[in-house]
């Protein structure tokens, strides 16, 4: 009942926002509102999974464990600091004669949030196929709301390559289903395949594991099947970058870690190391490029490339790096959205996302410079913030499961990401101001959000509670080593 | 298939020749260039697709799969040849593709390549697992799954690009039909509902497309770049 009013609130926030009316403010509040409460909701889901229940609903349509209530709670917290930020973002961006637009914004969000909700509670694999195909359409519009050739350009290129992604996944997905019946297996979900394990023929599981590797790997854009996402993210308004950045290292990993349990013994490492190879060419391939950017929601956009790469890459190596690959998950997820709304305000305030227009915002504005400061160190894992200590658990589970040369890759990369980051951060903030200008007051909705959205990555980074840990040690052991 | 001789029933039969009819759908939707035509091979590829399910039906008395046919015919030989057709404008409809990225007998050619891939690829699956019907089905489906994806690439209008994924999807749930034929109704409804939102949604995209920048010709979008 409470995971299926987790998917209902965001659905029944889009059909209130939709209801004409003059007040242009009644959309953003009631997403506010809803997203509110799924945040609520999610972690009361995530407590009871945390003491090791299961969580089921609609006579079993729906269900979640750890890792799928690890994956919710972070979902649905990003889905509210959003709501948050789009509210001060729609009313500059639009025209005030423009409430249809903004109306028309919030549906989009709210139904996307729902598409993005629902994936780690649905039981069949079938349906979680269909929600992650969801979750492209219903942001496609989202992508293109500056609605200029540049943004219809990154919509299209995002629909059609995620889309051919979503059908080489399908094919995967119906191979599955085949070893399932192969196997003895009667329910397609992932308990029932769980369960029959041992007894599903294993080149079926093994070809259905790379089909779905490749297809939603491109949803992931795991390089090399990132061509999509860079230009998604210069386009998109920020909220929606943060939500899309949340879904690509959180839900789709989710989907494809959901397999390693299929392999039984020995086999485990087979697909571990598919993991490994693309997990390490996404974050070695981000690391690379993040030098050479010129846009800063660019330099979010290969920052998230990175940490999926590095999230997947932990995953393969096993042991003690899968709980890392789930504290990565969890700090990355609550520290990028707080990238994306300083990048946001920092645009906002400078009225241009080049890098090099941008010097000098620290004169200009402090508070906004201050926040891309803290926006760029809690991305790439410096001391304060949480992704610091999960990075850390990384490598030490990877070293302490004998993965030396993964681990010095991933070091190398993680180092060479924190330099290219803060080298261009740095130089907006501290730089010489190029432009002189009148500077805008601060909206209060940004300043909320951005306080809002970094208090977990601080607090977390600080001290984990025991309930938090037992949720991720939960989650890690859902991956069947 | 060597032991196809001896079981060939008529519904057998039939089922090949939808398969072949499947698979001639695939070659047509890289070598027509009117982009209205490109429809039109969809939806007779999606006949196909719809006649496979029904035969199945018949054979395996799973009767869920007539219903298949019926939502298959329903949503993409007549609704989405429609909304594609009718969410884009009409001179986008009429556009014939001059400049293409490879000339058509090279792309037929490849196209062939990769049906013979998909056959080589299949054949080892089928082993683990035999059942009636996967030798037929299996591979002409990975082989369409193939070939959309390729048309995707070599496509430079809009439409024809949307017919190539869309063509991706009829050919894993052809195979699915021999694979997965167990999927619950439901599941399959709900795949048809999203196969309609990628037309609606694409569609849209490219009427927006077409208004914003006056062309369809999604292979010279080249401003967002690295530089």
């Amino acid at each position: 009942m409470i995971l299926l009013l987790i998917i209902l609130l965001p659905l029944a926030a889009a059909i209130l926002s939709f209801w004409p009316s003059h007040r242009r403010s009644i959309p953003g509040v009631v997403t506010v509102g809803a997203t509110g409460a799924s945040v609520v909701l999610a972690l009361d889901v995530a407590a009871r999974c945390a003491s090791g229940v299961i969580m089921t609903g609609l006579s079993g349509a729906l269900w979640c464990d750890a890792f799928g209530a690890l994956v919710l709670v972070v979902c649905a917290f990003a889905g509210f600091t959003a709501a948050l930020f789009s509210i001060g973002f729609t009313r500059r961006a639009t025209h005030p004669m423009e409430s249809l637009r903004v109306r028309r914004y919030f549906v989009r969000l709210d139904v996307f949030l729902a598409s993005v909700l629902v994936v780690p509670v649905l039981a069949n694999v079938a349906f979680v196929w269909i929600a992650v195909a969801l979750t492209t359409l219903l942001s496609v519009f989202l992508v293109s709301f500056n609605r200029n050739a540049p943004a219809l350009e990154a919509a299209w290129k995002y629909a059609v390559l995620t889309s051919m992604g979503a059908a080489l996944a399908l094919f995967g997905v119906l191979l599955l289903h085949w070893s399932m019946r192969a196997g003895g297996g009667h329910t397609f979900t992932w308990a029932g395949l769980n369960a029959v394990a041992k007894t599903l023929p294993l080149t079926l599981v093994k070809v259905s594991f790379l089909f779905m590797l490749v297809g939603y790997g491109t949803k992931a854009a795991l390089v090399p099947f990132h061509a999509w996402l860079p230009d998604v993210y210069s386009q998109a308004p920020a909220a929606v970058g943060a939500l899309l950045s949340v879904l690509e290292t959180t839900v789709l990993p989710y989907v494809l870690l959901r397999m390693l349990p299929l392999f039984p013994g020995a086999s485990v490492r087979w697909a571990g190391s598919w993991l490994m190879v693309f997990g390490l060419l996404s974050a070695g391939g981000a690391a690379l490029l993040l030098i050479q950017v010129k846009d800063l929601k660019r330099l979010f956009a290969y920052s998230t490339i990175e940490n999926a790469g590095i999230i997947l890459a932990a995953a393969g190596m096993g042991g003690a790096a899968g709980y890392g690959a789930m504290y990565q998950l969890m700090a990355h997820a609550l520290a990028k959205p707080f990238g994306f709304f300083a990048a946001g305000t920092a645009i906002f305030f400078l009225g241009t996302g080049q890098l090099k227009a941008m010097q000098g915002l620290g004169r200009r504005s402090p508070w906004a410079g201050a926040a891309l400061l803290a926006g760029g160190l809690a991305v790439t894992g410096a001391p304060p913030f949480a992704l610091f200590l999960s990075e850390l658990s990384i490598l030490a589970g990877g070293a302490a499961a004998h993965r030396l040369v993964p681990v010095a890759l991933l070091t190398l990369f993680m180092v060479m990401a924190f330099s290219a980051v803060l080298y261009h951060i740095v130089r907006i903030v501290f730089g010489e101001p190029t432009g002189e200008g009148p500077v805008p007051s601060f909206p209060k909705t940004f300043a909320l959000t951005l306080a809002i959205s970094l208090a977990p990555v601080l607090v977390l980074g600080m001290s984990l509670p025991a309930g938090v840990q037992q949720l991720m040690r939960l989650a890690a052991a859902t991956l069947g080593r | 298939m060597p032991d196809l001789h001896q079981t060939l029933s008529l519904a057998n039969e039939l089922n090949l020749l939808a398969a072949g009819l499947f698979l001639l759908g695939s070659f047509g939707l890289i070598a027509t260039r009117q982009v209205l035509d490109c429809v039109a091979v969809f939806a007779w590829q999606s006949l196909m697709l719809a006649a496979s399910a029904a035969l199945v039906a018949h054979e395996t008395h799973l009767g869920h799969l007539y219903v298949v046919a019926g939502i298959t015919i329903a949503t993409k030989t007549l609704l989405i040849p429609w909304l594609l057709t009718r969410t884009s404008s009409e001179r986008v409809v009429a556009r014939r593709e001059i400049s293409q990225t490879l000339n058509v007998p090279t792309s037929l050619l490849i196209g062939l390549g990769l049906a013979a891939c998909a056959y080589f690829l299949a054949a080892p699956l089928e082993a683990t697992a035999p059942g009636a019907r996967i030798g037929v089905n299996l591979p002409i489906g990975l082989a369409t799954l193939l070939m959309g994806a390729f048309t995707v690439t070599v496509r430079r209008e809009a439409l024809p690009q949307v017919l190539g994924i869309l063509s991706m999807e009829n050919g894993a749930f052809f195979a699915g039909l021999a694979i997965a034929s167990g999927l619950p109704l439901f599941a399959e409804l709900a795949a048809a509902f999203d196969v309609l939102i990628i037309a609606l949604v694409m569609g849209l995209l490219t009427r927006k497309l077409h208004e914003r920048t006056g062309s369809t010709a999604v292979a010279d979008l080249t401003e967002l770049r690295e530089e």
